[in-house]
């Protein structure tokens, strides 16, 4: 309920008209979990931007996976990510040999949820693309049917950057890419999931940003 | 609720309403006769030009301030697209934050009818303050660049453009046969109807190019029939929408017609140099918001000032 609101008087109206989104290839958009959504990351407002994108009524399936370590780190935060966002919180150290850090995710994907996942692994430097981690190969080759589609999103590292608080509006790409899926070994689906980003970077005009 | 609407008015935006019903009609019409062909840009042309006129005329039947309103969101959206579209500076954040503010603060001079403030506040204080902002910052490489492209910016997509909402607030008295949303609704009308009629004129009878630089598909005969079409419809509903007198209203249709074009091919030119075909994807079948009012870019200052000397 908290989160529906929350989506409908400030997510909404600050994606749809401070923001503005500019989409193309819309009916990629998986419409119904499991599914996973990859994206380049630069600003906090890439999740709110991918969320509002997947369907209204899957909103409190929709599961950002998210670094333990962040938003976590004090009570109001953790509270805001865990029962506004639904974030999986992601152990980025793994700390002992039998801990798992994927099988939050592998059982969000068995429930019918829809991940969003930043292989970059954080929001780097503005509008740079940074190297892809390989955590989202695992959980590929753990649910070999999940359809992955992978999003290239321009625009929203200019609006609200790492270190930043004010936002100055900018229109914002979302360039949607065909479905994946694991591809049998790990170099290969990596290969293939960085060339679909950089691919879909291609399709759009980007002006220098120095 | 229709207290500030005049009946001529009324009857200009049913005129509006009656061509677009038109516009539909034959666009189903071709689609049924000739379903082999592609009308998906046209049909979607014309439903954004169903939400473009349906807003617009719900603001100005609204009330003033929402007309305003209407206005101040146009130019907010037109800047914001200008600035994704070019070349700007990560040093320069805060200081694009404050060209956005502007916004506001322009639209409450029109607003509060502050004429002097109005026309000062962009040419005068921000051309001064964005400028001295930049220096606080301290980054020197690209200044030139940044100031000028940013200048540019607020004085095309806000300064200019906040005129068509400075005819809303003029004195209503001196224009009973239209009022300020008469004025609006003229200035609207003919830009947008010059831009079809130009296009049309091009399509039909187009030979000789006029621009091929900046513009290929420009011709002369497109934009000489687009100049008389236009003109000749100033005359016609200049007695119901505006103070004009016969001959003045020769002047404001040559005046909307040569700079409704030159507004179109200003953009176009912004365009080429980016490298861009569309300014933007917000309205679907016409590309970006800067692709449909850049001709009111120029002719929302030329006819406002037109008036405001003759009449104001």
């Amino acid at each position: 309920m908290l989160q529906q609101l929350f989506f409908a008087l400030i997510v909404r109206p600050l994606v749809l008209i401070v923001i503005g989104l500019n989409i193309r290839h819309r009916e990629r958009i998986p419409l119904k979990g499991p599914a996973i959504v990859v994206s380049n990351h630069n600003s906090h407002l890439d999740t709110l931007v991918l969320m509002t994108l997947l369907p209204w009524p899957m909103l409190r399936q929709l599961r950002p996976v998210a670094a333990k370590d962040y938003f976590l780190r004090n009570r109001i935060l953790a509270w805001f990510a865990l029962h506004i966002m639904h974030i999986i919180p992601l152990e980025r150290e793994i700390l002992g040999r039998h801990q798992d850090p994927l099988a939050p995710c592998s059982e969000a994907l068995k429930n019918g949820d829809i991940l969003i996942l930043f292989p970059e692994g954080s929001r780097g430097d503005p509008e740079q693309m940074g190297k892809f981690k390989t955590g989202i190969a695992h959980l590929a080759k753990r649910n070999p049917d999940v359809p992955i589609a992978p999003i290239f999103l321009h625009g929203l590292g200019k609006a609200l950057p790492k270190g930043e608080a004010l936002l100055v509006p900018f229109f914002c790409d979302v360039f949607v890419g065909k479905p994946l899926q694991w591809a049998g070994d790990k170099a290969n689906f990596m290969t293939s999931l960085e060339s679909a980003i950089k691919a879909l970077a291609e399709e759009g005009h980007r002006p220098a940003w120095e | 609720m229709l207290s500030h609407i005049t009946p001529s008015v009324l009857a200009a935006l049913g005129g509006v309403l009656g061509i677009l019903v038109v516009a539909s009609l034959v666009s189903a019409l071709l689609k049924r006769l000739h379903p082999d062909k592609n009308y998906t840009e046209l049909i979607q042309r014309i439903r954004s030009w169903w939400i473009m006129i349906g807003i617009f005329s719900g603001a100005i039947l609204l009330s003033r301030t929402a007309s305003i309103l209407f206005f101040a969101f146009v130019s907010f959206l037109a800047l914001k697209e200008y600035l994704s579209l070019i070349p700007t500076r990560r040093a320069d954040r805060r200081v694009l934050f404050w060209a956005y503010a502007a916004i506001p603060f322009q639209y409450y001079w029109v607003h509060e009818q502050w004429y002097g403030m109005f026309i000062i506040f962009i040419p005068v204080y921000l051309f001064l303050l964005l400028p001295m902002r930049m220096v606080i910052i301290g980054e020197t490489k690209d200044f030139l660049r940044a100031a000028g492209t940013l200048h540019w910016g607020l004085m095309t997509m806000v300064f200019s453009l906040s005129h068509a909402a400075f005819f809303l607030v003029l004195d209503g008295a001196r224009n009973p046969a239209g009022g300020g949303a008469g004025l609006v609704l003229y200035l609207i009308f003919l830009t947008q109807f010059n831009d079809v009629a130009q296009y049309v004129w091009g399509k039909l009878t187009g030979r000789h190019k006029i621009i091929p630089k900046v513009s290929p598909n420009k011709t002369w005969e497109g934009f000489l029939g687009g100049v008389g079409t236009t003109t000749a419809l100033a005359m016609i509903l200049a007695p119901h929408l505006t103070p004009l007198t016969l001959v003045e209203s020769l002047g404001a249709g040559l005046l909307i017609a040569l700079g409704g074009f030159i507004g179109d091919v200003t953009i176009s030119a912004l365009k080429r140099d980016i490298g861009v075909k569309d300014s933007g994807s917000l309205l679907p079948g016409h590309g970006g918001i800067l692709d449909r009012i850049d001709s009111l870019t120029y002719t929302a200052p030329l006819l406002f000032h037109f008036v405001y000397y003759l009449h104001y």
